[in-house]
């Protein structure tokens, strides 16, 4: 043999093993940096107030935090309007933007990449800049401190993500496909309605699902639109639970509270798991 | 036949053009509008024009700076930070391995939760007296004593980085995985053929190929950071130490409930997000164009 | 059933120029092969015809009646797509009907027409599954049964056959051919496959850069190319070519490596180019006279017949092709080309054809 040096077979054997382990350590450490807190969350929100301060890793599995604030009237009232609020938001910038979607990806249309590159730029402005103008917008609508204040504003977050990857993924479906429909003499609408929206079900409940996450858990507007406890969002609920002192912060009930108010959507997030990645990344990878 | 096509279109894009004049244009321009009089909230429709002495007022203003210094370092250090772990983890995750797809949906975690329950959890581990972190801390022997992370107003700061490094990184965790799930595996396997070492093929093959993925990464995430409020807002309350310029706008607007400095103040916001973002831009051109 | 005219077609999509001023009549009953180089536009002709992309300027015809901007549905046409284009969501059945039930037809005919069609297509076990769990062929079926259904006076099929494997392709080419015997309805056939187009067409338009270079009947297109273009595409082996030039005081054309011959040309067209087809060609001993010399380089044999590379100089080979099998030749051994002069074509400068009245058989001169 001639060349650079070589090792026995045995020896490079030994070396992959030893960088197999090395990788399953590394994901180990990335998995506890990851997952330890919300773990830590599940474990304290199950500890009665005495135990809380025990720093046991393994759950008492008391559950007095969640039967107290299953009790809070705001905190579940807070839920019920943060559900109305995303779902509706969601499903409103669901519509718009799937149209919107369809005109950009689709037709022939000469200012579509002007429109788009406005889209994105909406999408990355600081909402603090339309605040006062927001409000302005919502008095005149008598919004203030309703839960369709948020509705409303909340359009400004979700619409431009939305309309972005809905007309990403618009794209990525087969042109003939549509050239099929139009010559078996379709409209545009029920091209729409009957060949590209059965085609996106995955798509779009992933995009929807976002678009709620979004709209779940924005804090800004919450806080500034609404002002009574009865009409906060989860978010701002959580943000402004306060004990009397600063040693008396109820953190059981607070992580029962966070653990309430994510579980739900993490196992989504876990079961559309794939189409989420492909709707995150569809608008940054191509665009 | 070309113009029906351009006509429907616009019939399918009005619905999203009146949406986002509403939401977006339209109160934009009265930000604008208003920073330019004397407004106050309570009563907007009694104003008069007092030209640029709001947006005098601003950055007179010592805590301005002091907002606009903390959110710069905060952006720097955190979308740096942000940016070298998420493609150290992108880069083992990139590997084959039993149960990677589980992984990868397990690191969403952080990134599904509302920003306030993470920094409500974090808050909580942080505690000086009974958060874990000490705890663990003063078991290893590091500590005598607990930190008070987030009341002392020089950690302070560093707490918000640290707890935005732990939500955001699954971000970029993924959309650099995007990026270098489009290079080639025979790329890699014709280095490896020819006995190019590992440390080189990151360095001239992954790294240059996925630069356009990193690149648009940290554009979002830097333009994302320079108006964080939320985690600063519910974490360091209204510390001056951590307070952000969206806080700081927002303190004006309704805090103070003075809509023509408010809104002066977001105008700066606004001026000095778009100067970054085009700052940026034309780096990452500056980039494609070299290479 | 419907005859097509174009007249002046354009269309560019921003600067670039796909379609340039194309004039074509097609008859009723005619099946009508576009074939070309890929991006030649012969698929953005069959989408103007189908209505599926605008002209930007000229008119469109079907059946007589203009139809420039009537839009896909109302202009009679059925589309075979090249990845068939079946909705994955529907089942076969469904893919079938689908336009009859866009067009609110009764429901007891929808059945009668999908049952015909699916007898004819022998597909009717299919009709429940989806797209995805048909084979290739299968799919193709399928999307000539969604063509058929609508009982157009014009087929459309843009390189129906091109994700099929050979075998399939074959039988499948065959099926077309019958079904156009068997219905007689107008088609047109885009491809890029020269057999296909061969084989099918009643008449061929060759298309390239956006312009038609010939129409004409496959017999036409490979016996009387009008120009170096048709004659280069059509064949395979393709056409081998040499420069050549013609001169005056001795009445003869001179090639690249100082062959040359006699030669009465019609009018005074000044050829600048010889062509000729690779079975045209003979391997005859070296220095015999009436062919030119070249280096014997290698043989490929496909079995049915051989294929000979011959160099004549530094970058000209040429091929020669031959259905009995060839004598042994070592790489690098001198041997002579001849030919009959019927086999001899000619191009000027511009690369049109000039016609040859007469000429000898070659015969070697000095090199100068």
């Amino acid at each position: 043999m001639t060349g650079p040096k070589r090792y026995s077979n045995q020896a490079y054997r030994r070396l992959r093993a030893v960088k197999r382990f090395g990788l399953y350590a590394g994901v180990a450490i990335v998995l506890a940096y990851m997952l330890f807190p919300y773990y830590w969350a599940i474990i304290s929100s199950t500890k009665s107030r005495a135990s809380l301060y025990s720093f046991s890793l393994l759950p008492s599995l008391d559950f007095s935090n969640y039967i107290s604030l299953f009790n809070n009237p705001i905190f579940m009232g807070a839920i019920v309007n943060s559900a109305i609020v995303a779902f509706s938001s969601s499903l409103i910038s669901l519509i718009i933007s799937l149209l919107a979607a369809y005109a950009l990806g689709r037709l022939h249309f000469p200012v579509s990449r002007i429109i788009l590159i406005c889209v994105l730029m909406i999408s990355v402005f600081p909402q603090v800049v339309v605040l006062s103008g927001m409000f302005e917008v919502i008095g005149w609508l008598d919004f203030y401190n309703r839960p369709a204040a948020l509705i409303f504003s909340y359009l400004l977050l979700i619409l431009p993500f939305t309309t972005w990857v809905l007309t990403s993924f618009i794209r990525d479906l087969p042109t003939e496909l549509e050239e099929a429909a139009l010559i078996d003499g379709c409209s545009r609408i029920r091209i729409l309605t009957h060949v590209l929206l059965p085609l996106m079900g995955p798509a779009i409940a992933s995009t929807g699902l976002l678009a709620f996450i979004l709209a779940w858990n924005e804090f800004l507007f919450a806080l500034t639109f609404i002002l009574t406890d009865e009409n906060r969002t989860v978010p701002v609920a959580i943000g402004l639970l306060t004990g009397s002192s600063r040693y008396e912060y109820p953190f059981g009930q607070i992580m029962a509270a966070s653990v309430t108010v994510t579980l739900p959507l993490l196992i989504l997030v876990l079961i559309f798991q794939r189409k989420i990645v492909a709707g995150l990344t569809a608008g940054a990878v191509k665009g | 036949m070309q113009n029906r096509e351009t006509r429907i279109a616009w019939y399918f894009l009005l619905p999203l053009l009146v949406a986002l004049a509403a939401v977006a244009l339209w109160p934009l321009g009265r930000n604008i509008y208003f920073s330019f009089t004397n407004a106050f909230l309570d009563n907007p429709t009694d104003y008069s024009f007092v030209g640029l002495e709001n947006f005098a007022t601003v950055i007179e203003d010592p805590v301005f700076w002091g907002a606009v210094k903390n959110t710069m370092i905060f952006t720097l250090v955190s979308v740096t930070l942000e940016t070298l772990l998420g493609l150290a983890v992108a880069l083992l995750l990139h590997r084959a391995f039993a149960g990677r797809g589980l992984v990868r949906a397990a690191i969403l975690v952080p990134w599904a939760m509302p920003m306030v329950v993470s920094a409500k959890i974090w808050e909580w581990m942080f505690n000086d007296q009974f958060g874990l972190i000490n705890k663990a801390l003063i078991w290893l022997g590091f500590l005598d004593k607990g930190i008070a992370w987030t009341a002392d107003p020089s950690l302070i700061l560093g707490t918000i980085i640290f707890i935005d490094v732990w939500v955001t990184t699954p971000f970029m965790v993924l959309l650099i995985l995007a990026g270098l799930q489009l290079i080639p595996e025979e790329i890699y396997e014709a280095a490896e053929v020819s006995g190019v070492p590992a440390w080189k093929r990151l360095w001239s093959i992954t790294l240059p190929l996925a630069a356009p993925a990193i690149g648009v990464a940290v554009l979002f995430r830097t333009l994302d950071a320079l108006r964080m409020f939320d985690l600063s807002y519910v974490i360091a309350a209204n510390s001056e130490n951590a307070m952000t310029m969206s806080i700081y706008a927002r303190d004006q607007l309704i805090g103070f409930q003075d809509l023509g400095v408010g809104s002066a103040a977001s105008t700066w916001v606004f001026l000095i997000v778009g100067l970054v973002a085009i700052l940026i831009v034309s780096v990452l051109r500056l980039d494609r164009n070299t290479t | 059933m419907a005859s097509v005219t174009l007249k002046e077609v354009s269309k560019s999509f921003g600067a670039y120029d796909v379609l340039r001023s194309i004039d074509l009549t097609i008859d009723d009953g005619e099946f009508v092969v576009f074939v070309g180089p890929s991006g030649c536009g012969k698929s953005t002709l069959l989408r103007v015809i189908a209505g599926l992309v605008p002209v930007s300027s000229g008119d469109v015809f079907i059946g007589g009646e203009q139809v420039t901007d009537v839009p896909a549905s109302k202009r009679g046409v059925a589309f075979v797509f090249q990845t068939y284009a079946l909705y994955p969501h529907m089942n076969v059945a469904r893919n079938i009907s689908f336009a009859l039930e866009t067009a609110r037809m009764a429901r007891n005919e929808i059945r009668q027409r999908l049952t015909k069609v699916a007898d004819m297509l022998k597909i009717r076990h299919l009709l429940d599954r989806k797209p995805k769990q048909l084979s290739g062929g299968q799919r193709q079926r399928v999307a000539i049964g969604r063509a058929l259904v609508s009982q157009p006076q014009l087929f459309l099929f843009d390189e129906p056959l091109s994700n099929l494997d050979a075998d399939l392709r074959m039988e499948m080419r065959f099926e077309i051919a019958k079904l156009h015997a068997e219905i007689s309805t107008t088609m047109i056939y885009v491809t890029h496959d020269q057999t296909e187009a061969m084989t099918l067409a009643d008449r061929i338009v060759i298309l390239n850069h956006g312009r038609i270079e010939q129409i004409g009947s496959p017999r036409e297109l490979y016996d009387r190319p009008v120009n170096r273009f048709v004659a280069g595409f059509l064949g395979s082996p393709r056409m081998n070519f040499a420069p050549v030039s013609f001169d005056v005081s001795s009445m003869s054309l001179l090639g690249p490596k100082g062959f040359a011959f006699e030669g009465r040309l019609v009018g005074d067209a000044q050829p600048a180019t010889l062509g000729l087809r690779p079975e045209a060609l003979r391997i005859v001993k070296a220095q015999i006279p009436r062919s030119i010399q070249g280096i014997f380089e290698r043989v490929e044999d496909l079995g049915y017949e051989q294929i000979a590379y011959v160099r004549l100089t530094e970058d000209l080979v040429w091929t020669v092709r031959s259905a009995d099998p060839l004598p042994d030749h070592a790489a690098g051994q001198p041997v002579g080309l001849a030919w009959q002069t019927k086999d001899l074509y000619l191009f000027d400068d511009a690369g049109m054809r000039v016609d040859v009245l007469a000429a000898t058989e070659p015969f070697a001169i000095e090199q100068s």
